[in-house]
């Protein structure tokens, strides 16, 4: 209980050393296991609104895991149990009374591979989240898909054929499609599993510029691979290794004076 | 030097044996395959050129509207029509189809969406159970469940017993249908905050379109042959009803149970007019398996 203070308060300060922003969504103690196997063990960390937050790792280390924790994406699979608590803006969204479904509206997500609906016009699949909760009125949807799209750098590209299917875009624009889509709803955070891995440069120089952008409005939490990614993009930066949280600080701090080994060894390349 | 130049020589001795041998073994083995090939198609092709021989005498204008099913017409040396026998198993088949659709998609659905539910190994083992049962207790347990309460034969009795016979293979075609969709669609619809139900409606299920017709095509094909589920339940009928309720509520001719009862009649003529009812079967389910297959192709161009 008393160490459980300490670190709280050292946490704290951590915060005020580094960080003004409010915290958004914070985790305790959290752990993830699939079946006997371990995935995530004990993390507790802070995500800060309108900053963000790269997760960093080697492959199996338990980023992606944590990622997908936090807005109960483990729920579709098989035999996955989580533990601990995931609070947004303080309250727990594994809590009892919690509807996963209302968690997922505030907390977007967007997937390594572009996920566009294969059935759906570009604009359906912006506006899915809307329309198939129920919302009809046409003027209100082309406004919110305009938006998104705008906001996603996509709209100048695809404003001509909203009605051709989603799956007829490049693979770059799709990518920016499940952005815009993300956003649609209007969420509070943004959760992105390695959004770039699966695009070409340019396209990924697009998404760098747009997440930037984003982190204006937006809570953004990103797993990558590419530690020149997070340099450029993020505010902070959490090392995960061996489903543990090693060390989480400010971007600059963390890729320039890694306080521990395990860091330094994984950003200076010697495995991973 | 010369002791090697021997062994040379001895190793490539060998190897045209050997490459002889490789030759007649290849050869012999290409034979053996083409005729297993052979015999695989041999007897669709028999079976579909024995049919259309025997069954284009048998078609004319008669056939599809002569008087029906009259003995002493048969005896007379004329035939009879098969015409109602025609919209008679085009109705049963149907309204089977619309019966056991829904309860197929829903199996496939609790089969491919929730792999984790505790009813799904049950439900699987139960559906491939079905599936293996004679297609007659399938119209024995129809015969039970609503020819006895009605009292009477009824194309409705017989449109269940064929939706027995295709609710398992509708629901296995369901599954492997929803399970080829990517499962980040399903993940994709989760994360903008769709519940879980509308994933599988607006997202999974419209990907797996095609899938799910031709699922449903090759049950309907499949239950569109069977006679036995037939034989105590729709029964069977001489005349074409009066209203187009007796197609549901009162006894009602199908094309194999027809065909059934036609080739173990006594008549020649009746046995010729079997023949034609056997190819109009024949064209029925072709047409149907050769849709299932544009629509599958379908769906590989799209992928």
């Amino acid at each position: 209980m008393v160490d459980e203070l300490v670190a709280e308060d050292t946490l704290l300060q951590n915060l005020t050393k580094h960080e003004t922003a409010p915290v958004k969504l914070e985790t305790r103690d959290l752990s993830v296991s699939y079946g006997n196997n371990v995935g995530l063990s004990g993390v507790s960390m802070q995500i800060h609104d309108q900053r963000v937050t790269a997760l960093i790792g080697p492959s199996g280390c338990g980023k992606s895991t944590f990622l997908r924790a936090l807005n109960r994406m483990h729920e579709l699979n098989r035999g996955v149990t989580v533990s601990g608590r995931v609070l947004l803006d303080g309250k727990d969204i594994y809590g009892r009374d919690v509807n996963p479904v209302l968690v997922r509206r505030r907390i977007g997500m967007v997937f390594q591979k572009p996920t566009p609906f294969p059935t759906m016009s570009v604009f359906d699949n912006v506006v899915a989240g809307l329309k198939l909760q129920g919302v009809k009125n046409k003027k209100f949807l082309s406004e919110i898909c305009e938006k998104a799209l705008r906001q996603a750098a996509l709209f100048d590209e695809v404003k001509d054929r909203l009605n051709s299917p989603g799956g007829s875009l490049s693979g770059g624009q799709q990518q920016r499609l499940s952005i815009a889509r993300a956003l649609a709803i209007e969420p509070e955070v943004l959760l992105m599993d390695e959004p770039t891995s699966s695009l070409d440069p340019i396209s990924s120089m697009k998404i760098e510029e747009l997440i930037k952008g984003l982190s204006d409005e937006y809570a953004i939490v990103i797993v990558t691979h590419n530690l020149q990614q997070a340099a450029r993009i993020s505010d902070r930066t959490a090392f995960f290794y061996m489903g543990r949280l090693i060390e989480y600080d400010s971007t600059s701090d963390m890729l320039t004076r890694p306080s521990d080994i395990r860091t330094e060894n994984y950003i200076t390349g010697r495995f991973g | 030097m010369k002791g090697h130049d021997e062994m040379i020589n001895e190793m490539r001795k060998i190897e045209e044996k050997a490459f002889i041998w490789r030759q007649i073994r290849s050869s012999a083995m290409f034979v053996v395959v083409t005729l297993s090939t052979m015999l695989v198609i041999a007897p669709l092709v028999i079976m579909i050129g024995y049919v259309i021989v025997n069954g284009l005498g048998a078609i004319d204008a008669d056939f599809f509207t002569g008087e029906l099913g009259s003995p002493a017409r048969a005896m007379a040396g004329k035939e009879t029509g098969l015409g109602h026998t025609m919209i008679g198993t085009f109705v049963v088949d149907t309204l089977a189809l619309i019966i056991s659709a829904p309860i197929g998609v829903a199996a496939g659905i609790l089969l491919s969406e929730y792999p984790a539910h505790r009813l799904n190994p049950l439900l699987r083992v139960m559906n491939d159970t079905l599936n293996g049962m004679p297609a007659i207790m399938k119209g024995l347990l129809a015969f039970a469940l609503i020819v006895r309460p009605m009292g009477t034969f009824s194309g409705l009795s017989g449109s269940v017993a064929l939706a027995i016979v295709m609710i398992p293979i509708a629901a296995r075609s369901a599954e492997s249908a929803l399970s080829n969709v990517p499962w980040a669609i399903r993940e994709a619809g989760l994360a903008i905050g769709l519940p879980r139900w509308r994933v599988i409606m607006s997202a999974v299920m419209p990907a797996a379109k095609n899938g799910l017709v031709t699922g449903f095509l090759l049950a309907f094909a499949r239950a569109a042959g069977e006679a036995a589920p037939l034989m105590f339940t729709s029964f069977g009928s001489n005349y074409l009803p009066d209203h187009w309720m007796g197609f549901i509520l009162s006894p009602v001719d199908t094309l194999p149970q027809r065909l059934y009862a036609l080739a173990v009649s006594p008549y020649k003529e009746w046995h010729t007019m079997g023949w034609g009812a056997a190819l109009v079967l024949m064209v029925f389910v072709a047409g149907l398996f050769i849709l299932a297959r544009i629509l599958t192709n379908k769906k590989l161009q799209n992928a």
